[in-house]
């Protein structure tokens, strides 16, 4: 029995889902490429809203409950948009034995943000890694995408204030 | 869908008959059967919970765990195959000490308060903890704070109740073919959920079919309308089900 | 490609290699790359050029030189001369001083033990090729291994060379490889299809091996793979990496052209019928997708769930075809077991352990990297010969191998040489090679906690034990540390670390509990020191002494039975 499949259309017009499109046509439009689809949306939007949930449900000729529940049992795919800055402390072994709860801990304090959050500005937000793997550098933390290891409290802090104080508007400094 | 039923060996042609001792006695099976179903073909019931006559095998509940001689690790009955010469032990202090610790971890989990529950007395939870003996949880319960979703206008969802059997979800998928339900998250955050995340009764693809309130083995699922006590499931469509679907097939 | 092709490559990349007098090697692994050995390379050029120096000196990225706490690491060859800590700043003088006496002051000294005591198999090449030209592969043998066993060898032969080489799986547990091989190899499946799986999906915190393999020396990886699915019958194999590496992803596609583009990878390799391909698949941040079956639910779509074995995936593994699963170490093994025969590998290491193994060199250690050493290697000499010992004159505590999985092990055990069985008794695993070396800064309870930690949020939430057990051990470690339990309260964290070992489904639970367990062993002083602490303040509760709580303690919490109720309205 074959019905005449309806190709579902984009949620919107972006360009983007274009990419999307792309990764799915590559695996054949099968269930089995949910995981590297929601890679790809992840990759293109940022994070997965439900109408994206959807749009690769409809696709993929997955169920909606079945969408949900891998992108929310993967740690690495994330349902909420992302401040415009993104501050990650590795909490691996060695990070944590060498002092990771310390900076994260000075981090919270001094944005008012706990792991997982964004501040209310949208300008930060505040993520912990099982491992960046950089165990010879512990501790290490990942300034948008960039690993630096050996910090302390105060370089920690240094850095995130450069991170974000490359847009001009000041947060009120200090607590 | 996610079907998690026991994959079949590779390469095993025709099903043999074998014999194994089970608790001592000599029986023979089909290679291709259960422990547990062969367990109970000869009258040694093997507690379970997550495990349901006409659902694929699960073996999360651990449960049904056995005793194997000559395997280090305990196997759960329900989705372990037989094999010849096999000696199953099914009933040892030892299990039972599991079992009942199995119970408490279950009812430390959430809140399971029989007394104002709708399945009180009806409850395969509840039967399990009297059966095997569990008279206290010795472990402190962790009392979460979980939703109520009663979006639904004939049934309700109470995830204070839920075990994360699953069944609910393997009988909307694999009886019904809706695949209303599904979990999300994982380790203890883990949540049934239908659909994206959404109140049930706003569902797009439930049929309001009510099989997974009947095999709900708490009262976690359960039909409005009902009150302490009053919620009656009947899994008794399965197994019949079931029969009729594979008799189709080749 | 034919044979010959393979060694004109080889050749023709050697040659071109000696033309130079001088090869400046930067690591470009993760670990120096973010202390910024990119700008180090890019002044290194600049300064070639503007000395005119193109025809005498080249200039290469390379693979993790091993050494990650004194990066950036630049190595000069041939001389084999090597510089640590190398600012930007700093290419000036090293291109003035190519033909002179080396910079002092940068000046790594390779005849440390750091270097001397290892033993390089699975790193052989990392730090000498460019892990992103296929040619500086080719050129040092590479894919050799895959040329001999596809031209001189049948399946069957490449399995008794492996079981000869005594290699077991690196990713843990250490089951012998070859009779893995060979069980996939007999499995049959209806549509003849098999898979040949590399895990690596390296979650283990504190861990780093694979990752450095993965960057330095991906080609290895690809070789290994191929000679598995000719082995056991495959043509389809998959590389499960973590996106959290993507550097490693990035090398891994590159290399996957690369060997595409010579026909290293695809049909007919060598010109024989043998045909192979392989894909990659990214992991999504579940370490529990590190278990077979979790793993290969995850390649099919789904959430990573492990399901309950037997059947093993050997027999019945992705879409319930036969699949060998072998983890990026233990691939990494094999080109060299190939070229050298499995009894030259079967030399190194102890009688039931062969080979070498990666470690990941971490926490209180002055030398902190990647080092590889023979099996059967004493502990201390891995610490405080390699290592370079506890830094700031502190005291050597502990040292946790095979992460959450894994256990501590106290100063009596450091004579124990290093191989499965040892640690195993001593209630520890080798594991995928995490080494955290914790000084008596370390609070041996909160190690215990943070791995607890770390399993209950990894769990993946199916069977109970697991699910509920390790929240529950948590919850008890956690009233440990803040003083609150009682003796009843080791004794119940005793028994369900009992219970969680013996009824969880999948590795993740059954191990979980070995942290809580060797401390519990190994250092039970520490526990009772906080229990009494806690009977003290239960006992003098009465003064009201409020300085003594912990702020996130609640008001009544120092009596026991009374906080069971007060979680009941939080």
């Amino acid at each position: 029995m074959s019905l005449v499949a309806v190709k579902p259309s984009p949620p919107s017009n972006d360009k983007r889902w274009k990419i999307v499109d792309a990764t799915m046509r590559r695996h054949g439009h099968e269930p089995r490429a949910l995981i590297e689809t929601l890679h790809t949306v992840q990759e293109t939007f940022g994070y997965l809203d439900d109408q994206a949930l959807r749009y690769v449900a409809l696709s993929l000729r997955t169920p909606l409950s079945k969408v949900y529940g891998v992108a929310t049992f993967y740690h690495f795919f994330t349902l909420k948009p992302q401040g415009e800055h993104a501050c990650v402390v590795c909490m691996g072994t060695a990070c944590y034995i060498k002092g990771a709860p310390q900076l994260l801990e000075a981090i919270g304090q001094k944005y008012g943000i706990k792991p997982g959050q964004t501040t209310a500005d949208n300008r930060l937000s505040l993520l912990t890694a099982r491992c960046v793997g950089s165990c010879g550098l512990a501790p290490a933390v990942v300034f948008d995408g960039e690993v630096v290891g050996r910090l302390d409290k105060s370089d920690t802090l240094a850095r995130i204030e450069k991170l974000i104080c490359a847009k001009p508007a000041e947060v009120q400094h200090d607590t | 869908m996610t079907r998690p039923s026991v994959p079949k060996p590779a390469g095993v042609a025709q099903p043999q008959v074998v014999t194994l001792r089970i608790d001592g006695r000599d029986v023979s099976a089909r290679s291709d059967e259960t422990i547990l179903s062969v367990a109970r073909q000869n009258r040694i019931d093997i507690p379970t919970l997550c495990y349901l006559d006409g659902l694929s095998g699960w073996g999360a509940c651990r449960l049904c765990l056995v005793d194997i001689k000559g395997t280090p690790k305990l196997l759960p009955a329900c989705v372990t195959l037989v094999r010849e010469g096999m000696e199953v032990t099914t009933d040892s202090p030892r299990l039972q000490k599991y079992r009942r610790m199995v119970l408490e971890l279950l009812f430390s989990e959430r809140n399971h308060v029989c007394s104002v529950c709708v399945s009180n007395g009806k409850c395969e939870l509840q039967a399990m903890a009297q059966r095997l003996g569990m008279t206290h949880v010795s472990l402190p319960y962790r009392y979460p704070r979980l939703e109520f979703d009663s979006s639904n206008d004939l049934f309700r969802m109470d995830h204070n109740r839920c075990i994360l059997c699953t069944r609910c979800v393997r009988v909307c998928d694999e009886i019904e073919g809706a695949h209303t339900w599904d979990c999300r998250g994982r380790g203890i955050e883990t949540r049934i959920i239908s659909d994206l995340n959404e109140p049930w009764g706003e569902s797009s693809t439930c049929t309001r079919c009510g099989k997974c309130v009947n095999v709900c083995p708490t009262g976690a699922l359960s039909q409005k309308g009902t009150a302490v006590a009053e919620m009656t499931k009947r899994v008794t469509f399965l197994p019949y089900l079931t029969l009729m679907r594979n008799s189709d097939e080749p | 490609m034919t044979p010959e092709e393979l060694q004109k490559v080889a050749i023709i990349e050697q040659e071109s290699q000696e033309q130079y007098d001088h090869r400046i090697h930067v690591c470009m692994a993760a670990g120096c790359l973010s202390n910024r050995a990119d700008l180090v390379k890019q002044q290194l050029e600049k300064q070639i050029a503007a000395n005119g120096l193109e025809r005498r000196c080249t200039v290469k990225g390379v693979g993790c030189m091993g050494l990650c706490a004194a990066g950036p690491l630049v190595s000069i060859q041939p001389k084999g001369i090597m510089y640590q800590e190398v600012k930007p700043t700093d290419a000036p003088d090293i291109i003035q001083t190519l033909d002179k006496a080396p910079i002092e002051r940068l000046r790594c000294d390779t005849a440390m033990p750091f270097f001397k005591e290892q033993k390089k198999v699975v790193l052989e090449n990392c730090g000498l090729i460019d892990p992103e030209r296929v040619e500086e592969y080719i050129a040092v043998g590479g894919y050799q291994g895959l040329l001999k066993a596809l031209t001189e060898m049948q399946p069957a032969e490449v399995i008794e060379e492996v079981t000869r080489s005594g290699l077991r799986g690196r990713g843990g547990a250490g089951f012998p490889t070859g009779l893995k091989w060979s069980t996939v190899a007999k499995a049959q499946h209806p549509d003849g299809r098999k898979f040949v799986i590399c895990n690596a999906d390296e979650g283990d915190p504190g861990a780093f091996m694979d990752r450095s393999v993965l960057e330095s020396d991906p080609h290895r990886i690809l070789e290994g793979m191929a000679i598995a699915a000719y082995a056991v019958g495959a043509t389809q194999g998959y590389l499960y990496v973590r996106a959290e590496y993507p550097l490693a992803v990035k090398r891994l596609k590159q290399a996957i052209r690369q060997a595409e583009r010579l026909a290293l990878l695809g049909n007919n390799i060598f010109g024989t019928p043998f045909s192979f391909n392989v894909d990659i698949r990214l992991g999504a941040g579940a370490f529990v997708c590190g278990e077979e079956t979790a793993l290969i639910a995850s390649i099919e779509g789904k959430r990573g769930q492990p399901r309950p074995r037997p059947p093993f995936p050997a027999e019945s593994g992705l879409w319930g075809c036969p699949t060998l699963i072998n983890n990026v170490e233990t691939f990494a093994n094999i080109p060299p077991i190939l070229r050298n025969g499995g009894e030259w590998f079967a030399q190194i290491g102890t009688e039931k352990s062969k080979g070498t193994k990666v470690f990941a060199l971490a926490g209180r250690v002055k030398n902190t990297g990647l080092i590889e050493v023979p099996m059967g290697i004493p502990l201390r000499r891995i610490i405080f010969d390699i290592g370079g010992g506890i830094p700031d004159g502190r005291k050597f505590k502990a040292v946790q191998t095979g992460g959450p999985s894994g256990g501590c092990l106290p100063e009596r055990f450091l004579d124990m040489p290093v191989d499965y069985e040892s640690l195993m008794q001593a209630g520890s695993i080798m594991g995928s090679g995490g080494m955290i070396v914790m000084d008596d800064t370390s609070c041996m309870v909160d190690v215990a906690r943070y791995f607890m930690e770390f399993c209950m949020s990894e769990s993946c939430g199916k069977c109970v034990p697991c699910r509920v057990g390790t929240a529950q051990m948590h919850d008890l470690l956690v009233k440990i540390i803040e003083k609150r339990a009682t003796d009843s309260d080791v004794r119940l964290l005793n028994e369900l670390c009992d219970m969680v070992q013996s009824t969880s489904l999948c590795g993740l639970g059954q191990t979980a509990p070995n942290p809580v367990l060797s401390t519990l062993r190994y250092f039970p002083e520490e526990y009772e020191a906080l229990v009494q602490a806690g009977r003290e303040r239960e006992a003098a509760g009465s003064n009201g002494s409020a300085m003594h709580v912990a702020p996130q303690l609640k008001p009544n919490s120092t009596q026991p039975q009374a906080h069971v109720d007060s979680e009941v309205t939080p």
